[in-house]
């Protein structure tokens, strides 16, 4: 009996292997790009798109897709990973099903600096957007720890929860006063209307190693996130640095939700829905779940981003909104199954 | 010898102490339970000899080191803890959850060694889980979870295991059945068991040595003998117990008691421990 037993552990369990899932992942991503480089306003077929990656020949369509629509789905694929990976680190950090990038004042921040530096700044370039977004990112969560360091007692979650979503709506409100008083609302709601409009390959080269290096560093630390999203007695026990690991998934999320803001501007829903979603075919396990999110969060955001070319083509349906129009009827599927699509 | 002990322990949160000048000593290879009435600071001594929460004053030593210079890691390989009811594991199977058991003792991304599956695997064994393997933890009952869980701690290899009240929220067979699993691993493995537990005819019949706190001190410190006497459940719980002998065990039991009425509840000594604090929202 017991020797039958043993047999069985020998054996693996039969699922689909992680690996394969991954691979599914990527082909969707890949097949999406292509979708989403075909698509659009000007007629363009996959044959100009090979072209245009692999060759150096020249031609009207083939211009578009270099520095048009080449560049702004990279921009889409970079901005949905790191909103997806920052929403799954948040969910783990917090064990809460609705955290999202911006439950802890990031996106807020980052948000209220992009009002700050149009309204007194107008004449910052790009690079200087970005930094103001990463120290607004910054800023904002440290207004939220701070609030959570007033009282006495420590931080508690529920306090922590609060204090984010009271200075998150100060921020916004903040970034909309400005905006009004110094008139820029509509260059700083343009920002973020625009979506992925007009990137510029020099923006990426700014902004995605940001992402690349936000990603990395969460991916490095995923076994960790696991065993602090069990419990963080446990995770002491087991020999956690709980602090450190904290501090680090903390900058990850800075430089991700940070990075996502100055390239897009506040993009809500990718990130909490996006790691629910990942859920479903891969665990709990964070080294599974990071991965995945990145690549379905990119995978999401170039769906989202044809969509708002082809829906109203040639007018342009501003991404923020398919997304929210997309992400409604998931927030309520969530509400009402109880945040169980969280186990 | 003793290999782990506390040395004028305070801990607390600001002015309000919870645990003031506490010196305990845990016998090596013995069971040894915390009772006290709530808010004693039982569960905060535990968590304190287990660096969850940092004491504000004096030291906690093993084998001779303060163990808030040691290394976390190094500390994992030698004291396992089950925190008081951990919440759910969110979707991981039985396995899974026990694996991270194997942690302190994993380099990098943490792919598991052939020994690391040889001791999960008798780590489920041991705890009566190996049936629930590829289950998901959060389908099990509360008696086979919380056995999963001391299965994790197993699998830390450590030869000290803490427990928080293992026996919450469980029936009475259920209670028994992860005690004996206790006695088992202390008895056979010689391994060094540090529970707090509520109920006394259980701390009695278990443990090898027990230790009464009151106001986040020791009231009285030995094997049930000493404790489970009519005056140390006077000072500690305040109440009127009478003492008998379990038939089946022979261990002392606290057969019924009455809640001492009249005299003062030593309102007096409680006051410098808890403040009225000031409640401002």
């Amino acid at each position: 009996m017991k020797e039958k037993m043993r047999l069985m552990t020998t054996e693996k369990r039969r699922t689909i292997p992680f690996t394969v899932k991954l691979i599914a992942g990527i082909l969707v991503l890949l097949g999406m790009f292509v979708i989403a480089m075909v698509f659009g306003a000007a007629h363009i077929t996959v044959h100009d798109v090979w072209l245009a990656l692999t060759s150096s020949s020249k031609s009207e369509e083939i211009s578009i897709i270099r520095d048009i629509r080449l560049p702004r789905e990279m921009a889409a694929i970079f901005v949905g990973a790191a909103l997806a990976v920052s929403g799954a680190i948040m969910q783990g950090l917090t064990k809460n099903p609705l955290a999202d990038p911006g439950l802890l004042g990031l996106t807020a921040g980052a948000y209220a600096a992009l009002a700050v530096t149009k309204a007194f700044f107008p004449s910052v370039g790009y690079f200087g957007i970005t930094i103001a977004c990463f120290i607004g990112a910054s800023a904002g969560t440290l207004m939220v720890f701070g609030i959570g360091a007033m009282k006495r007692g420590g931080f508690s979650p529920l306090r922590i929860v609060l204090a984010g979503s009271a200075v998150s709506t100060f921020l916004y409100a903040a970034a909309d006063g400005l905006g009004l008083f110094y008139k820029v609302s509509k260059n700083i709601s343009m920002w973020t209307a625009g979506g992925m409009v007009g990137t510029t390959w020099g923006q990426l080269k700014l902004i995605v190693p940001f992402i690349v290096i936000g990603i990395v560093i969460a991916i490095l630390f995923a076994r960790q996130l696991t065993i602090l999203s069990l419990n963080e007695e446990v995770a002491v026990g087991l020999g956690q640095k709980t602090a450190q690991i904290k501090t680090i998934l903390f900058i990850a999320n800075i430089l991700l939700a940070g990075a996502a803001v100055a390239l897009v501007g506040n993009m809500v829903f990718i990130g909490l829905m996006i790691p629910h979603i990942v859920r479903a075919f891969v665990g709990t396990d964070y080294r599974f779940i990071l991965p995945m999110a990145a690549i379905s969060g990119a995978s999401f955001m170039l769906l989202a981003d044809t969509l708002g070319r082809t829906i109203h083509a040639p007018y342009e349906t501003p991404v923020a909104a398919i997304v929210a129009i997309m992400g409604l009827p998931f927030f309520l599927l969530i509400v009402r199954k109880g945040g169980k699509a969280f186990s | 010898m003793v290999r782990l002990y506390t040395e004028n322990l305070k801990i607390g949160y600001g002015e309000r102490l919870i645990v003031k000048n506490l010196n305990a000593e845990i016998p090596d290879k013995k069971i040894t339970t915390i009772i006290g009435p709530n808010g004693c600071g039982k569960s905060t001594l535990l968590k304190a000899m287990t660096r969850i929460i940092s004491q504000q004053a004096g030291t906690v030593v093993l084998d001779g080191r303060d163990i808030s210079k040691e290394h976390t890691k190094l500390l994992a390989k030698k004291m396992a803890i089950l925190p008081q009811s951990p919440e759910s594991a969110s979707g991981l199977t039985v396995a899974e959850l026990v694996s991270y058991g194997r942690f302190p003792h994993q380099q990098g991304f943490g792919r598991l060694s052939k020994k690391d599956m040889d001791v999960i695997d008798w780590a489920l064994d041991v705890t009566g889980t190996f049936d629930y393997k590829f289950l998901p933890v959060d389908s099990l009952s509360g008696g086979q979870r919380q056995r999963v869980w001391i299965a994790m701690a197993l699998a830390q290899e450590t030869e000290i295991i803490f427990l928080d009240e293992p026996t919450t929220y469980l029936d009475m067979a259920h209670q028994l059945e992860v005690l004996e699993l206790l006695q088992k691993l202390n008895l056979e493995q010689g391994r060094t068991i540090i529970m707090v537990l509520h109920d006394l005819n259980q701390a009695a019949r278990f443990a090898d040595y027990i230790i009464a706190m009151k106001d986040g001190q020791v009231i009285k410190a030995g094997d049930c003998e000493a404790v489970m006497t009519h005056d140390v459940l006077k000072k500690v719980f305040h109440i009127d117990a009478q003492i008998g002998r379990d038939p089946r065990t022979n261990k002392p039991m606290c057969i019924t008691y009455n809640l001492l009425r009249g005299d003062k509840r030593n309102e007096k000594a409680a006051t410098p421990i808890y403040p009225a604090v000031s409640v401002n929202y």
